[in-house]
């Protein structure tokens, strides 16, 4: 009967092609488009400067700011007002002033000032922007330190050298990041919420209640209607990873298989999850409601875009009840770092209890007659 | 007159007979700000580290000891091996390796090559490098003082203005931008929907053939999700102020002002998109895939804008809340005055007349 029951849910499905388009397209414009926008990248800080100086140190500082390729020089203002001006109509993200004297207490005390001011609404962005630019002024200030003829500096000073590597990302890209996340959030969307809109279709259409009075068990119901939705989503997965290579020449360092073995998992958990939801909601539109909460909150605890280590603690608490925080973790450990099934158990079995505590409730909740 | 408040009177009525959608027009604003306002950070703290010494000494102990005062770091364990510093990566224990190089101490010492490498997991590039510039701002400030005295005393002191936001806080960023979808939003996705959900149950022509006048009936629509709108506003303000501790810098006069200009517009889109969808679904599917996805994308409210490619910054000029947030942030947040803003309400005044006049282009007295 079982058979039967797949048979007609495959029917259904390849019969309507508004939503097979929607099962099928959607994946690829998320996988195509979302790694371009969905961007937190800090890149081209627009500079003001103020040279209030005018000397050749203050130059080479200037230069050697603009020459860092992470700051944009685009107005050179004559004081700091001006520059302020610019900052406010946005024609500057940050402004470096470098006050009259500079050089000459350089030379002579062996200590200049510089002012970096900049516009901090977006935090992270103001934050790092300016960390980097503090940062290439010190140095700047060692350039000046070792050109200086010292005992000190002919003895040989203490000094080590700092090296900073990226595992894993050395070129820190972006999209690396955002596109094992966006196949993670394909199956969330293909595995869990699709099910749960063609129950709640079949609620609203009322053919729910003519399967209900057949002798099919509740069970083999859940099963035909989830079996068809696996297989798209593995379609899906497939389909993504070619993009993925593709489009972005990325692939899992870990494997294929290790990435659809973690997906079994997952999809499971996340189709209890959506029969959860089908039970409560009575109509279409109720449905997509809830999900849209459930999306939007899951979206934003997992991980995807912030670090979810940066979350207050009672945030990464919460979060631990979310499966995508661990779906993406998973993901995102194999094609970046290669980890093994063995070393991600932790996560498996986490995604195994959400699964089977999901599927149960679902089961329990879910009644014959409205 | 009588006939309107009769309808508006019944459309609150049927807002405040659905748990579902109240939930949404109350529990949606709140959620997202929640969520935008705590957990939402891209903010570098609490980061495991763990160091990798082949030759242990007082330097590297010092360097350790240095970077495990700090607040961004908490000190995990001193590692044996260079394995062990890829397996603690790979079990995701740590954020940042400290690897010295051999010899490290006498190297220092004698002014011979000595390395530290600063190793971050690049699978999230902002973490990483924040930590990376973190981790190297306290190793240089640790040499510095190794070489106190030693050196020719010369360094230049830099002063830090952080502008509008002084503690870095997301929420400055994200309580216009959840302004921008939430009201846009309500009013759209809602808007349409009961017009077309009178459609499709066909209540509508009985409005239709009442002694009301057609653009009353649409007034009275609107009503209600303008009084609720201003209502989440409320919510919104209050939320950012008293909990996010958000201040408002700027005009609350001008603020407001800008902010039902926006409830309008999003009214006046919600009347056009219900004339062109016949059901709950298509109005549906409009205004939330169509709208919510450009707008949480192209509009700068999460993302920064000039990430996107061109084609697709030009696409996000069309959205209304591209328009709309970056104003809100110049007068909420920066305290610019109604010069500042001025492009940005022209444009917003502009779209609002332009919806309204397709929309009564549009609107059909009978129904086929």
């Amino acid at each position: 009967m079982l058979r039967f029951l797949i048979e007609k849910e495959f029917k259904q499905l390849i019969r309507n092609p508004a939503l097979m388009r929607m099962a099928l397209i959607q994946p690829m414009l998320v996988m195509l488009i979302m790694p371009l926008v969905a961007n937190f990248d800090v890149k081209d800080m627009k500079l003001a400067l103020v040279d209030s100086d005018r000397s050749p140190y203050s130059t080479r500082l200037g230069n050697k700011v603009t020459a860092s390729g992470y700051f944009a020089l685009t107005q050179v203002a004559s004081s700091y007002r001006i520059a302020l001006e610019d900052l406010e109509a946005d024609r500057a993200d940050v402004i470096l002033e470098i006050p009259p004297n500079f050089e000459r207490d350089l030379v002579r005390e062996g200590d200049g000032d510089a002012l970096i001011a900049v516009n901090a609404v977006n935090g992270a962005r103001g934050g790092l922007g300016s960390a980097y630019l503090a940062g290439i002024i010190g140095d700047f200030a060692r350039e000046l330190r070792a050109e200086r003829p010292t005992a000190a500096n002919q003895s040989g000073a203490s000094r080590f050298e700092i090296v900073p590597r990226y595992r894993y990302n050395p070129h820190l890209d972006y999209r690396i990041f955002m596109v094992p996340a966006l196949m993670a959030m394909v199956i969330t969307m293909i595995c869990g919420f699709l099910p749960a809109l063609n129950i709640v279709g079949e609620k609203e259409r009322g053919t729910i209640e003519q399967l209900n009075v057949t002798p099919v068990s509740r069970a083999a119901f859940i099963v035909a209607k989830l079996i068809p939705h696996w297989a798209i989503g593995y379609f899906a997965l497939t389909a993504a990873f070619a993009i993925a290579w593709l489009a972005y020449g990325l692939t899992p360092v870990g494997g294929y298989l290790t990435l659809y073995v973690i997906t079994g998992v997952y999809i499971i958990a996340v189709s209890g999850m959506g029969l959860l939801i089908s039970n409560f909601a009575s109509s279409f539109q109720q449905a997509m409601f809830i999900m849209f909460f459930v999306l939007i909150t899951m979206i934003f605890m997992s991980g995807m875009y912030t670090p979810v280590a940066s979350m207050p603690d009672w945030a990464q608490k919460l979060s631990d009840v979310f499966p995508l925080k661990y779906f993406i973790l998973a993901l995102r450990a194999v094609y970046l770092k290669g980890s093994s099934l063995r070393e991600l158990s932790s996560v498996i079995f986490a995604l195994l209890i959400f699964g089977a505590g999901a599927n149960a409730l679902a089961v329990l909740t879910y009644r014959k007659q409205s | 007159m009588r006939p309107f408040f009769a309808l508006v009177v019944k459309e609150f009525r049927h807002i405040l007979r659905d748990p579902i959608t109240l939930a949404i027009l109350f529990g949606l604003p709140i959620l997202q700000l929640f969520l935008f306002g705590f957990a939402i950070t891209t903010e570098v703290r609490n980061t495991r580290f763990a160091a990798y010494a082949p030759m242990p000494d007082d330097t590297t102990t010092a360097i350790v000891e240095r970077l495990a005062a700090n607040e961004y770091f908490i000190f995990d364990k001193m590692l044996t091996s260079p394995q062990q510093v890829e397996e603690a990566f790979q079990r995701g224990e740590i954020g940042l390796a400290v690897v010295f190089s051999e010899n490290f101490q006498k190297n220092v010492r004698s002014g011979a090559s000595a390395q530290v490498q600063l190793v971050t997991d690049g699978t999230d590039p902002n973490t990483a490098k924040a930590l990376g510039t973190y981790a190297s701002s306290v190793l240089l400030a640790y040499q510095e003082s190794l070489n106190a005295g030693a050196t020719s005393p010369l360094s230049i002191d830099v002063q830090m203005k952080l502008l509008y936001n002084p503690s870095l806080k997301g929420a400055y960023q994200f309580v216009p931008g959840v302004m921008g979808m939430v009201l846009l939003l309500i009013c759209t996705m809602m808007t349409s929907i009961t017009i077309a959900r009178e459609k499709e149950n066909g209540t509508m022509e009985v409005l239709l053939v009442s002694p009301v006048h057609p653009l009353q009936i649409i007034l009275a629509k609107t009503t209600p999700y303008f009084v609720i709108s201003t209502l989440d506003l409320g919510v919104i303000l209050l939320i950012s102020v008293y909990i996010l501790g958000v201040p408002i810098v700027g005009s609350l006069g001008l603020l407001v002002g800008l902010a039902l200009l926006y409830i309008f517009l999003s009214l006046a889109l919600g009347i056009l998109i219900s004339t062109v969808s016949d059901s709950q679904a298509a109005a549906l599917l409009i205004s939330g895939m169509a709208m919510t996805f450009p707008v949480i994308l192209l509009s700068g409210m999460l993302f920064p804008r000039e990430n996107a490619p061109y084609p697709l910054q030009l696409i996000g000029y069309i959205v209304p809340a591209t328009w709309f947030i970056p104003a809100m942030r110049d007068v909420m947040i920066r305290g610019l005055g109604f010069a500042a803003i001025r492009s940005q309400l022209g444009v917003l005044v502009g779209m609002t007349l332009l919806f309204l006049f397709v929309a009564l282009k549009r609107q059909k007295v009978r129904l086929e």
